[in-house]
């Protein structure tokens, strides 16, 4: 990470550079937190984006800045100043809504003028003897006409001022929230997903005005979005959030180049995301395959591995590094988008030119192609399916394992049918669920068929009080990773044991939902 | 078998016979009476007699006025009761807030005639029964109409999108210019209807001003119901019942409760 922004970490921005801050910064709503002890700043003039899907803490995060949210904990800096617990009223902030929130009751003029008619500017007088003084003042309806003037002009509204606002289009409004806003010349803008009500081409065309706008005011836009291609296009610099939390903080292109973690990778661009394992220096194994990187880790260390869509080159099947068969062939305007299976991996290629569906090709990537991140690695994780027996097949193995987890308050009939809480029958085969499998849950054996699966030790590291172990299987190269007292011997052919209560899995079409 | 066939506008059909023979056929011979006059000879005549004494009469106009004063004066003071109490309902989030709410609006379950008669007990065992009948009046028809002036507001509030308050503040206001500018501008819906819920039931009930005056209060409803019964006019009957009828139509002509509603108040009229 080049350019991380925290503002913990030291660095070379003045402090008058900064025009928010965030410092600690939590927010609790009914005891579950959307914004999580967040650091950050915001430099003077700039376009921000904080990206994230729903829930992510993003627009509380705004709301906050804007003063509708106070938080829980810690504090928010406006120039150097707390303006933690002050009201919207007293901020120099304003905010372009979601949906607009145009007041229905007032015209287009009376929308952009609510601001500054409470507006109270100092004025300087000089009295009788000569001494000035300087006096809270009303702004006169002149000097209101001509600012609301210049901002319908800002926005291509000039003439609409008598018009109601029901009679305007969703492109339209956003406009009029944009001048409403802009017309009192906030420090700040801050734009809650202004253009997700808006469609395709409307939208384009209001990401390139408002960053034309942004260049034109000069202030500082903070702008919220799940949409990471127009936080990519419209941003300098992009937070990403996840669960309340900041993942990321830099420019588009260092947050596409180099994600911080798998989870912005993923959410940030198309991207194939692989299981790795370093398997020597600059070295990494996954596919089945050695490919060579740039990023160094730890021998043996669990990783996660990017390589973005258009960084995969086709080949003949015999010259590629992989080998696989097209799936599907989609036709993207500018590129085909081909999905190759290799092995049971679906790998995602983006490309100019086009394969058939069913052609076998190969595959290289270059080692610049390939960003390999650190895996936070605390749980096994596992794709399964439940058998007729009850039992679940997930890496290479069968284990036994409760079903009745699946479905809260739920249990087993004589026949093995799964009754729900509402006394629902369910036969649970072939169910396909995500398993998770602490590393102190997972025990190994000599004896071959007393676990539910079996491998060689390819790896074991002595973690001060305790050996963490991996197993691979044959098969599929699954890897089972351990923490355990006792030595083992690298290459020990072992068996996997797991005690049926310690799996714990969760139905997969629910978690697609979410 | 026979099939029966319905169209959409034969489903009406049982309705426009409800509507022919209780509200077109009566609401014409109120208009036949009106505007007619039992001669000498018992015959009846076509005359605006009944019309201009009406506004001639000292009694009458005075009648007009009293049921004017009362109905504005219990509407005004359920406004301010109920405009606060749906205000601070709507805005909480207080997840009891139903129980409050339906602990106003239960009155309304309760037999009308019954809760007159116990409020006059409770006036009278006060002491006020006999002494102050205005006061007595107004108090029953606050206490009674109250929940019609709660409900379409508490409709009104809750529905009211929290963005435009947050923009409000956002734009500069203090929460005394966003109540005035935003909140009460974008409730008038609701002030509206609730104003002619009350209003027009305190001009015409004259079982609450009968029974809480001790007969001594006369308003526009008692007045009719005289002419119809005690003294057995049907025709200056009938006029006061089309000039209340108008009244009414022109008051809500003038609170423009006949708009169509564009905004978010959908609901809000209860009529």
């Amino acid at each position: 990470m080049t350019e991380l922004k925290k503002a913990k970490t030291s660095s070379p921005l003045k402090k008058e550079e900064k025009i928010i801050e965030m410092v600690g910064v939590s927010k609790t709503f009914d005891d579950t937190a959307a914004v999580d002890n967040i650091d950050l700043y915001v430099r003077k003039g700039e376009f921000i984006t904080f990206l994230g899907p729903s829930g992510c803490g993003k627009t509380t995060t705004l709301r906050m800045i804007a003063g509708f949210d106070i938080p829980s904990a810690g504090k928010i800096l406006l120039n150097g100043k707390d303006i933690t617990d002050l009201p919207p009223n007293k901020r120099p902030i304003n905010t372009v809504f979601q949906r607009y929130a145009l007041f229905p009751h007032y015209n287009i003029y009376d929308n952009v003028a609510f601001g500054l008619k409470l507006k109270k500017v100092p004025v300087t007088y000089v009295n009788d003897k000569g001494e000035t003084y300087t006096k809270l003042q009303k702004l006169t309806s002149k000097e209101i006409d001509e600012k609301v003037k210049n901002a319908l002009a800002v926005v291509d509204l000039e003439g609409f001022e008598k018009r109601s606002v029901s009679t305007l289009s969703g492109g339209q409004q956003q406009r009029v929230a944009i001048a409403r806003a802009i017309v009192n010349e906030p420090e700040i803008l801050l734009l809650d997903e202004p253009l997700g009500a808006l469609d395709l081409k409307m939208r384009k065309e209001m990401q390139i005005e408002l960053k034309e706008m942004h260049k034109k005011l000069g202030i500082t836009f903070i702008y919220v979005t799940h949409d990471q291609e127009e936080a990519l296009t419209m941003s300098d610099t992009i937070v990403v959030m996840k669960d309340g939390q900041i993942q990321q903080i830099g420019t588009p292109a260092s947050i596409y180049n180099e994600p911080a973690n798998a989870f912005v990778a993923n959410f940030i661009g198309d991207s194939n995301l692989f299981n790795g394992t370093m398997v020597g220096e600059k070295l990494v194994r996954f596919c089945n395959r050695n490919f060579t990187c740039l990023d160094d880790f730890e021998k043996n260390e669990k990783v996660d591995v990017v390589v973005r869509p258009e960084d995969i080159r086709m080949t003949s099947p015999e010259q590629g590094m992989l080998r696989g068969k097209v799936i599907s062939v989609v036709f993207k305007g500018v590129h085909y988008e081909i999905t190759v299976l290799v092995g049971k991996t679906e790998v995602v290629i983006q490309n100019t030119e086009s394969r058939s569906v069913g052609e076998e090709i190969g595959l290289d990537i270059l080692p610049d192609g390939i960003h390999i991140m650190k895996k936070e690695f605390t749980v096994n994780k596992y794709d399964g399916y439940i058998t007729k027996k009850n039992t679940v097949v997930f890496g290479d193995g069968e284990f036994e394992c409760d079903v009745t987890q699946l479905y809260p308050g739920s249990r087993l009939d004589e026949d093995g049918y799964l009754i729900t809480a509402e006394g629902e029958q369910l036969d649970l085969t072939d169910t396909d669920v995500a398993v998770e499998v602490g590393l102190t849950d997972i025990e190994i054996s000599d004896n071959e068929d007393e676990g539910g699966a079996r491998g060689h030790i390819v790896s074991i590291i002595y973690k001060g009080d305790h050996y963490q172990v991996i197993v691979r299987t044959e098969e599929n190269e699954e890897d089972y990773v351990l923490d355990t007292e006792y030595l083992w011997n690298e290459n020990d052919f072992v068996s996997v044991k797991i005690a049926p209560e310690k799996i714990r899995m969760t139905l997969k079409q629910e978690s697609a939902q979410k | 078998m026979m099939k029966l066939h319905f169209s959409r506008k034969q489903l009406c059909i049982p309705y426009a016979l409800f509507l022919l023979l209780f509200v077109v056929v009566p609401m014409l011979m109120i208009l036949f009476y009106a505007f007619t006059g039992e001669k000498a000879d018992g015959s009846l005549s076509f005359t605006f007699a009944n019309f201009a004494e009406f506004f001639t009469s000292k009694a009458k106009l005075s009648t007009l006025l009293m049921s004017f004063t009362i109905a504005i004066i219990s509407t005004a003071i359920c406004l301010v009761i109920a405009y606060p109490l749906a205000y601070v309902l709507a805005r909480s989030r207080w997840k009891k807030k139903y129980v409050l709410l339906m602990i106003f609006i239960m009155p309304m379950w309760i037999n009308f005639v019954l809760r007159i008669t116990a409020l006059r007990e409770l006036l009278d065992l006060i002491g006020l029964l006999g002494t102050e009948n205005y006061l007595n009046t107004i108090i029953g028809m606050v206490y009674d109409f109250l929940p019609f002036m709660i409900l379409p507001l508490y409709t009104t509030l809750e529905k009211l999108d929290t963005s435009y308050l947050e923009a409000a503040a956002d734009l500069g206001g203090n929460k005394f210019t966003v109540f005035t500018r935003v909140t009460f501008p974008l409730s008038m819906p609701g002030v509206i209807s609730g104003i002619t819920m009350v209003f027009m039931p305190s001009m015409t009930n004259y079982v609450v001003s009968d029974t809480l005056s001790n007969f001594n209060i006369t308003i526009l409803g008692k007045l009719i119901d005289e002419y119809f019964t005690t003294y057995d006019n049907w025709h200056m009957g009938s006029m006061i019942s089309i000039i209340l009828l108008v009244i009414i139509f022109l008051t809500l002509l003038a609170t423009g409760g006949f708009k169509e509603d564009k905004n978010n108040a959908r609901g809000a009229n209860l009529w």
